[in-house]
C-alpha cells in the first residue's frame, strides 16, 4: 500500500509540502482531485495520479486549469469533497470560472490549491494569490509550516461545507518543495456518490439569479469573517507591547529571529492562517495592546494594508509598518537572516550576524539549464534555423523548448505565458508586417494554444505554427496530455490527434516532420515557410527522458573520428549539446551523456561523426 | 541539542535529493527534528540542485548566507557557489572532481582550477575536507552512489546528531536492494575519509 494510505493515526511520517497536502485531503474523504501541472504545484497532481487507483479516489490531469476547476468544482456542487491544484498563474486561467463559482458556490467540501512562486524559481511572475481571496470573497488558508498543509487541507473541507463556498488554500514554493514531519490523522470515509436535484433556477447564473447569489456570497463572506475571528490558526504568541503581523513561512523567519534576538518577552507576534477574510476582532484587539506594529509577509502588502484599515476602525494612530521604508521588499522571497535584521533594526536592537563568506572570483562559469542530450526539440530549432535563419520573428510558448532562447539555437523572441505564442503571433506579424513562427508544445497546445490557432486561421494572419508534440507534459514531470499515449502509463484512455485536430479546423497546409530527419525536415520547413497565409507543422518525435520511464532504451553513442574531423564544429556551434566537450582544441563526445539521437552526425561536413561499436 | 545547519549543492541527476531525504527520514527515526527544502531552478537536468537540511528546533526551513554549520559539495565549482552560505566557523565537504558545466564545455568560460579552489575555500573556513568522491563511488562499484559517499563523510564528522549506522539502517530500508551492497560500501569509504578529521 502507498504509504500516503495508512490509516494508523499518530504515526509519524516524512513528507514533501505537496504530499502532505494529498493527505490532508485523504483524512478529509475527499473522492475527486483536479490539476494542470506547474511548479511549485506539480506533485499534488502526481501524487493523487499515483495512488488513485489504490485509493478510489478519482483523478484526473485537466486540459488547463480553468477545465480542472470546472471539473472538481461541479463534483462538490454534486455534494461530493474534491481537490484542484494548480500554481499561481494557473489560477488566473481558472479565475473566469473561478469568480463566478463563488456565487454559485459548493454542498461537498471544494479546495482550491494555488502555489505561489515568491522570486519566480520557476514562473515568469510572482503574482501574490491572497489577492483572489479579496478579489472572488472566497476564504483563504495559508499554512506555516508541512504539519500544518496537512492540518489546514482538512480543515479547508470542513470549513468550506460549513460555508458552502470553495476555500483557497494557499501555499509558497518553500511549503510545496519542503519535507518535514506530520502527524498522521484518521481518515474519513469518502463519499464518492454525489447527487443534483434540479433547481435551475438557482443555479444557472443569470442575472435574475446572480443578483440573489451575490448577496448570498456577501452574507457567506461575513460568516467567514466570523470563523476567521475564532480561527486557532490565527493566534498570538509572545508578549510585550511591540507587535509583529505576520503569516504563512514568514511566521518561521519571525519565530526564529525573535529567539535570536531574544525579544520573545518584549514582542507579541499575530500570526494569521487565516487570512481571508482577515480576523476583524482579533487584529483590533492586537493593535490596541501595541505600542508599534511591523507587518512581515513576502510579496504583496496585503495583511499590511488590511491592518491599517482595521487601525484607522478604531482610532489607532501607532506605527505599522511593513513594505517600503527600507523595511521589507514587495520583490523576491524572504530569508531568516533578512527578516532578523529588519526587525532588529525597526524595533532598536542590535542583530547578531555571522559574516557569509565572501569569496570574489572573477567570472566564475555559469550552469544554465540547457536542453537535454537527445532532445527533439533541439533538432527541430536546429532545423528551423537553417531553414530561416533569422528571419522570422520568433514567438514561443512555456515549457522545456522555452530553453531554446539561448544561442546557438535562439529560437525564442518572445514568450509571456501558457499558450500565448500563437495569438502574439498574429498580433506581431500584423503590426511588423514580418513572417512569424510560433513554437508551442502538444500540452500547451491543448492548454490554451488551439483557441489561438483558430483565431489566426479565421484572421487569415501569415504565420507558421510549429506544435512541437513530444507526447508528454516534459517541463512539469511527464505528466500526460490529451495527446499522450496512455496504454505506456497503464491506462486506456483515448489520444487525441492534433493533425486531425488543425485539418479539422480547416488549416490548408499540415505538415508532419520527424526532426531527426534533419534534411527532409528542412525542406518541408522550407515548404510550409513559403506558403502563403497559416501553415502547421507538427514536428514529433517523443521525449527521451519520458521514453526512459516506460520502455528499455537501447544504449548506443557517437564518437568524432579525428582521422575526419576538420575541426569546423558545425556540430557544437550549431547544436549545443551537452553531450559535446572540448578536449584541448578538438571536440569530443561524452559517452555517458549522448543518447544516440544521430542530429550531429547529419549536420557534421566532413561525416565524421561514427557510431561507437560496442566494446569500442 | 544545537542547531545544525546543512547546504548540499549538486549539479541535477548526482542524486542530492535522495541523500536529502535519507538524512530526513534518519532524523525522523532518531526523533531529530528535521526540516528540508530544495530548489531545483528551471530544469531538473544539468542544473544546479541546492537542499538546506534543519536539524534541530529551527522552524525556518531555509537557510541564510552565512549561516551554513556544514556545506556538502557534489561539485567543486557548485560547492565554490555555495560558498557564501559559509562562515569562518563553516565544515566544508568538497568533492574535487569536477562535471564541467556546458558552459565551459564549449569554451565560452574556464572551470576555475580546482586545487586552487579548494584552498580557497579551505583558507575561509574552520576545515575544507576535500577529497575525490567520484572515484570512490567508482571502487564502490558506480558513479551513482557518489551520494552515499557524501552522506557517509557527514556521518564521518561526528557533527550531526545522527550516527552512521542509523543512517545505514535507513539507507537500507528506503533504496533498492539491488544497490544495497553497493551503497554501503559508497558511505564507509565516505566514512573513513573524515572520520575523525574534524576536532
Amino acid at each position: 500500500m502507498n504509504e500516503l494510505l495508512l490509516d494508523s493515526p499518530g504515526e509519524k511520517m516524512l513528507m514533501l509540502g505537496n504530499e502532505a497536502i494529498v493527505r490532508g485531503a485523504i483524512e478529509a474523504g475527499a473522492a475527486v482531485a483536479t490539476c494542470y501541472p506547474g511548479t511549485p504545484s506539480s506533485e499534488i497532481g502526481d501524487t493523487f495520479f499515483k495512488i488513485q487507483k489504490e485509493s478510489g479516489i478519482y483523478f484526473e490531469y485537466a486540459i488547463n486549469e480553468m477545465v480542472a476547476l470546472e471539473v472538481a468544482a461541479a463534483a462538490a456542487i454534486a455534494g461530493v469533497r474534491a481537490m484542484c491544484s494548480m500554481k499561481h498563474v494557473g489560477v488566473n486561467v481558472a479565475a473566469d470560472f473561478l469568480m463566478s463559482l463563488a456565487y454559485e458556490g459548493v454542498k461537498g467540501g471544494f479546495v482550491l490549491v494555488s502555489a505561489d512562486d515568491p522570486s519566480m524559481f520557476s514562473s515568469q511572475n510572482e503574482q501574490d494569490n491572497r489577492m483572489y481571496g479579496k478579489f472572488s470573497g472566497l476564504p483563504v488558508l495559508e499554512p506555516s509550516s508541512i504539519a500544518e498543509a496537512k492540518e489546514m487541507a482538512r480543515y479547508a473541507f470542513d470549513l468550506s461545507e460549513m460555508l458552502k463556498e470553495p476555500v483557497i488554500l494557499r501555499t509558497t514554493t518553500r511549503i510545496n518543495h519542503s519535507t518535514g514531519v506530520i502527524s498522521l490523522g484518521p481518515i474519513a470515509g469518502k463519499n464518492s456518490q454525489g447527487s443534483f436535484p434540479k433547481e435551475p433556477l438557482r443555479n444557472t447564473l443569470i442575472p435574475s439569479v446572480s443578483t440573489k447569489l451575490h448577496k448570498l456570497l456577501l452574507a457567506n463572506w461575513e460568516k467567514a469573517a466570523g470563523e476567521s475571528d475564532q480561527s486557532p490558526y490565527n493566534f498570538v504568541s509572545g508578549e510585550g507591547k511591540l507587535g509583529i503581523i505576520t503569516s504563512g513561512v514568514s511566521f518561521n523567519y519571525v519565530s526564529d529571529a525573535l529567539q535570536d534576538l531574544a525579544l520573545t518577552s518584549r514582542v507579541s507576534v499575530l500570526r494569521i492562517g487565516f487570512s481571508h477574510p482577515l480576523p476583524d476582532r482579533l487584529i483590533k484587539d492586537f493593535i490596541a495592546k501595541c505600542e508599534k506594529i511591523l507587518v512581515v509577509e513576502e510579496l504583496e502588502p496585503y495583511l499590511e494594508e488590511g491592518v491599517k484599515v482595521k487601525a484607522q476602525e478604531i482610532g489607532s494612530v501607532i506605527p505599522i509598518k511593513g513594505k517600503g521604508d527600507g523595511l521589507f521588499s514587495r520583490a523576491y522571497e524572504f530569508s531568516p537572516s533578512m527578516v532578523r535584521k529588519v526587525i532588529a533594526s525597526y524595533f532598536g536592537v542590535t542583530c547578531p550576524t555571522k559574516e557569509a563568506v565572501n569569496i570574489d572570483i572573477p567570472n566564475i562559469p555559469q550552469r544554465p539549464p540547457n536542453l537535454c542530450a537527445g532532445c527533439p526539440h533541439r533538432a527541430t530549432y536546429a532545423a528551423m534555423r537553417q531553414a530561416c535563419g533569422d528571419e522570422p520573428i520568433y514567438t514561443n510558448d512555456i515549457g522545456c523548448y522555452t530553453l531554446g532562447v539561448l544561442p546557438p539555437l535562439s529560437m525564442s523572441d518572445l514568450s509571456v505565458c501558457m499558450g500565448a505564442s500563437i495569438g502574439m503571433g498574429s498580433g506581431m506579424g500584423t503590426a511588423t508586417g514580418r513572417k512569424v513562427v510560433s513554437f508551442i508544445g502538444d500540452s500547451t497546445f491543448f492548454h490554451a494554444g488551439i483557441p489561438g490557432l483558430i483565431n489566426a486561421l479565421h484572421n487569415g494572419h501569415n504565420q507558421t505554427v510549429v506544435i512541437m508534440d513530444n507526447g508528454t507534459t516534459s517541463m512539469t514531470g511527464f505528466q500526460p496530455d490529451p495527446g499522450t499515449a496512455m496504454e505506456n502509463m497503464g491506462f486506456n484512455n483515448l489520444s487525441v490527434s492534433i493533425e486531425a485536430l488543425v485539418n479539422g479546423i480547416g488549416v490548408k497546409h499540415v505538415t508532419v516532420v520527424k526532426p531527426f530527419k534533419f534534411k527532409k525536415t528542412v525542406e518541408q520547413i522550407k515548404e510550409a515557410i513559403a506558403f502563403p497565409g497559416l501553415s502547421v507543422i507538427i514536428s514529433r518525435e517523443i521525449c527521451p527522458m519520458y521514453e526512459k520511464t516506460f520502455k528499455k532504451q537501447e544504449k548506443r553513442s557517437y564518437f568524432v573520428d579525428h582521422s575526419k574531423c576538420k575541426n569546423h564544429r558545425v556540430c557544437l556551434n550549431t547544436l549545443a549539446c551537452p553531450a559535446f566537450y572540448l578536449e584541448g582544441e578538438q571536440v569530443e563526445i561524452d559517452e555517458a551523456s549522448c543518447i544516440g539521437c544521430t542530429l550531429c552526425v547529419q549536420v557534421c561536413p566532413e561525416n565524421a561523426i561514427r557510431l561507437k561499436k560496442i566494446g569500442e | 541539542m544545537d542547531m545544525i545547519r546543512i547546504v548540499i549543492v549538486a549539479v541535477g541527476g548526482q542524486g542530492n535529493l535522495l541523500a536529502s531525504h535519507l538524512l530526513g527520514e534518519a532524523a525522523l527515526a532518531h526523533e531529530v527534528p528535521v526540516q528540508i527544502s530544495e530548489i531545483h531552478g528551471m530544469a531538473q537536468r544539468g542544473g544546479v540542485v541546492e537542499s538546506s537540511i534543519l536539524l534541530g528546533k529551527a522552524q525556518s526551513n531555509i537557510i541564510s548566507p552565512g549561516e551554513a554549520d556544514i556545506l556538502v559539495g557534489f561539485e567543486p565549482l557548485e560547492t565554490l557557489r555555495a560558498i557564501g552560505k559559509c562562515n569562518k566557523d563553516s565544515i566544508v565537504l568538497s568533492n574535487t572532481a569536477p562535471l564541467p558545466p556546458f558552459t565551459v564545455a564549449i569554451g565560452m568560460g574556464v572551470y576555475p582550477p580546482v586545487e586552487e579552489t579548494m584552498n580557497l575555500i579551505g583558507a575561509q573556513v574552520r576545515k575544507n575536507i576535500a577529497f575525490d568522491a567520484s572515484s570512490l563511488a567508482r571502487q564502490a562499484g558506480t558513479l551513482l552512489s557518489l551520494n552515499m559517499v557524501m552522506l557517509g563523510a557527514l556521518a564521518g564528522t561526528g557533527l550531526i546528531p545522527i550516527s552512521a549506522d542509523m543512517l545505514k539502517q535507513t539507507i537500507s530500508e528506503k533504496t533498492k536492494k539491488a544497490f544495497l551492497e553497493m551503497n554501503i560500501k559508497a558511505f564507509d569509504l565516505g566514512y573513513a575519509v573524515s572520520a575523525g578529521a574534524v576536532h
